[in-house]
C-alpha cells in the first residue's frame, strides 16, 4: 500500500481526508503542520502528501520547499489542498514543485480524480 | 405521483427528445420539475402537471424536456476515450487526410462544454503538429440553456476540479469572481448549435468523428437504431464514433462495430482492415 501524509492543522479536515483516502487504499500518517510534516518525511518518506497551505509554525508552501531539498523529498507527489483559490497561489505553488492542487472545499470525487490525473491510482 | 402523470409527461419526453423515463425515476421528475412549477408561480408539480395537461403551452413543455434530459458533465471525463482520441484516432485523420488537412468532430451531447472544450484543449496541446489544419469541433445539445453555459465558458470551482489536470487550468482559464472562464482561445475552437437527435441530420454536414457518449442510454432500442443509422450516413467509411462504457452498438445496429481492444470506440461496419489495423495498433 502506498502511504500518504495528510497535512493540516484542522483535525476535522484530516479525519475526513484519512476517511477518503483509507477507503482508496492508502496507509495513513498525519502532521498538524509543515515543521511537524518535515520531521515525519525525515523519518519515512511518504508516497503522496496531501498538503495545507495555511498553518502554524510552518505553512505548507515553506514546507514543500524545505520537502524538495531534503534527500529523497524530490520523489513525493504533493498535492495542495488548501482554501487558497487564487490564480497566483495556484502558480506559485506549481512553481514550487506541487504536482497537483486541491480549492477546498473538496470531496471524494475531487480527491480521487486529482489523485487518478498523478498516477496514484 | 399518480400513474397517469407518469405517463403523462414520460411520454411528452420521449415523443420531444428520445428519452425514456423509467418508473424508478419518479424522483428526478420532482426534483427537476417543482423548481419550474414554483418559477411559474404554481405550489406544486400537480399544478405545473394541469397545466401541461389543460394547456400544453410550447414554452413549457420545451422547459421540461430540457430539464429532464440535462445531465452533468466534466472535463476529460472517464480519461480513456481522450487517451484514444489523441494517440490513436487523431494520428491517423492527420495520416488520412494530409491532402486537405480539415478534419471535423461533433460532440453529440456537448452539454454544458467539458466533452469539447476537453478536445479543443488537445488539439490546442498538440501545438506545431497540426499548424495550418482547420479542424472544427461541433457541440450540440438539445437545451438551449446548457448550450448558453458552454458558451459563456464559465466553470464553477467544483466543475473545473472534476478531471481538470491543474497544469490546463493555470494554462487555459482565467478566474472571474468565484468562477473560472475558458480562454478565448481554447471557446473559439468550438461552434454550438441547440440540436435534437431525433431531427434530420442533413444539415449539420459531415463528420470524421463524432462523440455520442452517454445519451444512448436514455433511448429506447429502435431509437438509438435510428441514431445510429443517420450518424452512419454523416459519416464516411474510415470514420470514428465514440460510445459511452455502458453503451454498445450490438444487437442494436449493423452499421457500426467495436474496435477490437480500444473499448468505447467504434468503427463503420464498411471500413477497411488496414484502418483498423491502424486503430487497433496502439
Amino acid at each position: 500500500m502506498k502511504l500518504c501524509l495528510i497535512v493540516d492543522d484542522s483535525k476535522i479536515i484530516r479525519k475526513v481526508a484519512r476517511r477518503i483516502l483509507e477507503e482508496l487504499n492508502f496507509d495513513i500518517q498525519e502532521a498538524v503542520d509543515g515543521q511537524d510534516a518535515l520531521d515525519n518525511c525525515k523519518n519515512s518518506m511518504p508516497d503522496v502528501v496531501l498538503l495545507d497551505w495555511n498553518m502554524p509554525v510552518m505553512n505548507g508552501l515553506d514546507f514543500l520547499k524545505a520537502l524538495r531539498r531534503t534527500e529523497g523529498g524530490a520523489e513525493p507527489i504533493v498535492v495542495f489542498c488548501t482554501t487558497e483559490n487564487d490564480m497566483s497561489h495556484i502558480s506559485a505553488a506549481i512553481s514550487a514543485g506541487a504536482d497537483e492542487y486541491i480549492m477546498k472545499p473538496f470531496d471524494r470525487e475531487i480527491i480521487e480524480s486529482k489523485f487518478v490525473q498523478v498516477g496514484l491510482l | 405521483m399518480r400513474s397517469e402523470d407518469f405517463e403523462l409527461i414520460s411520454g411528452l419526453l420521449k415523443q420531444r427528445s428520445g428519452l425514456i423515463l423509467p418508473k424508478d425515476k419518479v424522483y428526478l421528475l420532482e426534483s427537476r420539475l417543482t423548481p419550474i412549477a414554483h418559477k411559474r408561480g404554481l405550489e406544486t408539480l400537480d399544478d405545473l402537471i394541469n397545466e401541461v395537461r389543460l394547456k400544453r403551452k410550447e414554452d413549457l413543455l420545451t422547459e421540461i424536456t430540457e430539464a429532464m434530459t440535462t445531465n452533468e458533465s466534466f472535463f476529460f471525463r472517464d480519461n480513456r476515450p481522450f487517451d484514444l482520441f489523441k494517440d490513436t484516432v487523431l494520428p491517423q485523420f492527420l495520416q488520412s487526410r494530409a491532402s486537405r488537412k480539415k478534419i471535423r468532430i461533433w460532440c453529440a451531447a456537448a452539454s454544458t462544454g467539458q466533452e469539447p472544450y476537453s478536445l479543443a484543449i488537445i488539439l490546442k496541446e498538440m501545438g506545431i503538429k497540426i499548424a495550418g489544419w482547420d479542424i472544427e469541433i461541433v457541440g450540440t445539445d438539445i437545451s438551449q440553456e446548457v448550450l448558453d453555459k458552454a458558451k459563456a465558458g464559465l466553470f464553477s470551482q467544483f466543475e473545473v476540479q472534476r478531471g481538470l489536470p491543474i497544469q490546463l487550468l493555470i494554462k487555459y482559464f482565467n478566474q472571474v469572481g468565484d468562477l473560472w472562464q475558458i480562454s478565448d482561445e481554447i471557446k473559439s475552437m468550438v461552434k454550438y448549435r441547440k440540436f435534437n437527435l431525433l431531427d434530420p441530420y442533413t444539415l449539420l454536414g459531415n463528420f470524421d468523428v463524432i462523440f455520442c457518449r452517454n445519451v444512448l442510454i436514455y433511448f429506447d432500442q429502435p431509437t438509438k437504431g435510428e441514431v445510429l443509422a443517420k450518424m452512419r450516413k454523416i459519416i464516411p467509411a474510415d470514420g470514428t464514433l465514440f460510445l459511452g462504457a455502458a453503451e454498445t452498438v450490438l444487437g442494436i445496429t449493423d452499421k457500426f462495430k467495436p474496435v477490437q481492444g480500444q473499448r468505447g470506440l467504434y468503427s463503420t461496419a464498411d471500413v477497411s482492415a488496414d484502418v483498423i489495423g491502424k486503430l487497433r495498433a496502439s
